[in-house]
């Protein structure tokens, strides 16, 4: 993590649907290679905030810069510079592996020639040789999350948004697909997580948590527990969001 | 009745063509138990909670509950049964007191006479009794889900993975809800893919590949693990746990949350450790012995497999 390069940096960002305020005044910044995880209740305004950070939806107002693009005025160039994984919807289930990434290489507008040597060390590092011809359908889960992130960082983007990445798998398995995060944010990209399980936040270099569509709390996971008196980030989001009930 | 169990499956097996389920699984429950499956997806929990709910059959082995056998007595313990599957099954074009009558007289009771059951769940969503279950949130549509299958007063109450997808506060609540229902009796069997509701459950069955790795109450299953564990925590994390592969005196290491959890062969370290991390340019290196957890155990009976 390189602390003084900032590759998300976001000012009083407000965004308003009618009336109704989903984003009330963040501000925040990511640094480059950090692990930065993304928590909130559901309807906390979560997801509006992401699809502003992904160039999707412009901010009412404020100043949102992502990979040095201004979200206002730039939002294609920012799509250009992003991955996006999330765990249902990222891979063509009747597409075999080889062909999920020439699409998604294709998509990205990676030369012919060089997805063909990603897709080669992809396989190779994923030790995933066998499977190349192999439906998406045919997979299990476990291999499925790690093609998908492979995919979603195929381009070499400047920072990789990942939707709860690591549910439902065993533990083995989980661990692997942190490493291969870990490895990823050590190479210098930006890996940015959502997330309402709070044992997937643990694993962030440091975490914010929304409610009621403000930033109420921001700071490494170690440093929130200290502040809170608790041993899990579970119970700093529980005491933060339903306050007077613990 | 305490000597018998509410469920009793002895070498349960069950394939789908080549994809064998689950492999010879034997366990019981008790009366009043909170009995929970944790394991990953594909596991072989709703497999196993089908069989049991009466849905499938099984290729070999005995189930019972309550004494009456799940193939040949299945109406009787259907009626004994109130299950709850992973997609809730309520019916999204009927009120939230429409599926509660529903359910009421399909098992051949009324809302009012169990109400004193529901009441502290249902009365949270009783306000909105005339909105269609298909426009409640998330939270909602589990406590009317709940409700639904507590309206019959069942013995034993089957929960698939009720929390899968539920922020942590509606988790919290829900299991709140949970174990307020002990004081009615009832058993619930409870599946969940997260290791950290573990805690929360009287005894606790891991299951992983289709084959049960232990069942134990929870504060147990940390107690079994063979080995000191130690967490350590250094400002790199990625070049730490490569670094600690490669060390000669590790036997595991994985990360877990913000540090790594590490075994090693002869149960300790020396100063050597810190030379070596050091050497591979990992520094600001701090060692702690910790106690197991849920994961940790799970992950080396994994191990052993």
């Amino acid at each position: 993590m390189i602390p003084d390069k900032k590759v998300i940096s976001v000012r009083n960002l407000v965004k308003k649907f009618g009336s109704f305020v989903a984003n009330d005044n963040l501000s925040f910044e990511v640094c480059e290679g950090e692990i930065f995880g993304f928590l909130g209740a559901n309807g906390a305004g979560k997801t509006t905030a992401i699809r502003i950070l992904s160039g999707l939806s412009s901010p009412t107002s404020g100043e949102v810069i992502v990979a040095g693009f201004d979200a206002h005025k730039q939002p294609e160039q920012i799509k250009k510079n992003i991955g996006y994984m999330c765990q249902k919807f990222s891979l063509y289930e009747d597409l075999t592996v080889k062909e999920n990434i020439m699409l998604y290489g294709g998509i990205y507008g990676i030369r012919k020639q060089v997805i063909r040597e990603r897709t080669q060390s992809l396989l190779e590092r994923l030790n995933f040789a066998e499977y190349g011809d192999r439906l998406i359908a045919a997979l299990p889960l476990g291999l499925k999350q790690k093609l998908a992130f492979s995919v979603a960082v195929l381009h070499e983007p400047k920072i990789v948004f990942l939707d709860e990445p690591t549910g439902g798998v065993d533990p083995i398995t989980r661990r692997q697909f942190w490493e291969m995060i870990y490895e990823t944010a050590s190479r210098g990209i930006t890996v940015f997580v959502t997330t309402h399980y709070m044992d997937e936040a643990e694993y962030c270099d440091r975490i914010s948590i929304m409610n009621e569509g403000k930033i109420v709390a921001l700071d490494t996971p170690a440093g929130l527990k200290k502040q809170y008196n608790v041993d899990s980030v579970e119970e700093v989001f529980i005491r933060i969001t339903r306050p007077g009930k613990n | 009745m305490a000597d018998i169990p509410i469920i009793s499956v002895s070498n349960l097996s069950k394939s789908f063509g080549d994809v064998r389920a689950l492999k010879d699984i034997s366990f019981s429950v008790n009366e009043g138990d909170i009995f929970g499956f944790i394991g990953p997806d594909g596991a072989g929990k709703t497999t196993l909670f089908r069989i049991i709910t009466t849905l499938l059959l099984p290729d070999k082995g005995e189930v019972t509950v309550m004494g009456a056998d799940c193939k040949k007595n299945y109406k009787e313990v259907r009626r004994n049964i109130g299950y709850m599957p992973g997609r809730f099954s309520l019916y999204m074009d009927l009120t939230v007191e429409e599926n509660l009558n529903f359910y009421a007289i399909v098992f051949g009771t009324t809302v009012k006479k169990n109400y004193d059951l529901i009441a502290e769940i249902y009365s949270q969503i009783e306000p909105f009794k005339n909105r269609l279950a298909g426009r409640l949130s998330g939270g909602m549509k589990q406590k009317l889900a709940l409700s639904c299958a507590l309206i019959h007063k069942p013995a034993l109450l089957v929960l698939d993975e009720p929390t899968t997808g539920v922020d942590a506060v509606s988790r919290a609540e829900f299991w709140e809800m949970l174990r307020n229902l002990k004081k009615y009796n009832i058993t619930i069997l409870v599946s969940t893919p997260y290791m950290d509701e573990a805690m929360r459950c009287d005894r606790v069955a891991l299951i992983q590949g289709g084959q049960l790795l232990s069942v134990d109450p929870p504060e147990k299953i940390r107690d079994k693990f063979s080995r000191k564990l130690f967490s350590i925590k250094a400002f790199e994390k990625y070049k730490l746990i490569m670094a600690l592969r490669e060390y000669p005196g590790t036997f595991t290491a994985y990360p877990f949350g913000d540090s790594v959890h590490v075994t090693f062969k002869n149960d300790m370290y020396d100063a050597s450790l810190k030379d070596f991390l050091a050497g591979k340019g990992v520094t600001e290196v701090l060692v702690t012995e910790t106690k197991a957890g849920i994961e940790d155990r799970f992950l080396e009976l994994m191990e052993k497999k």
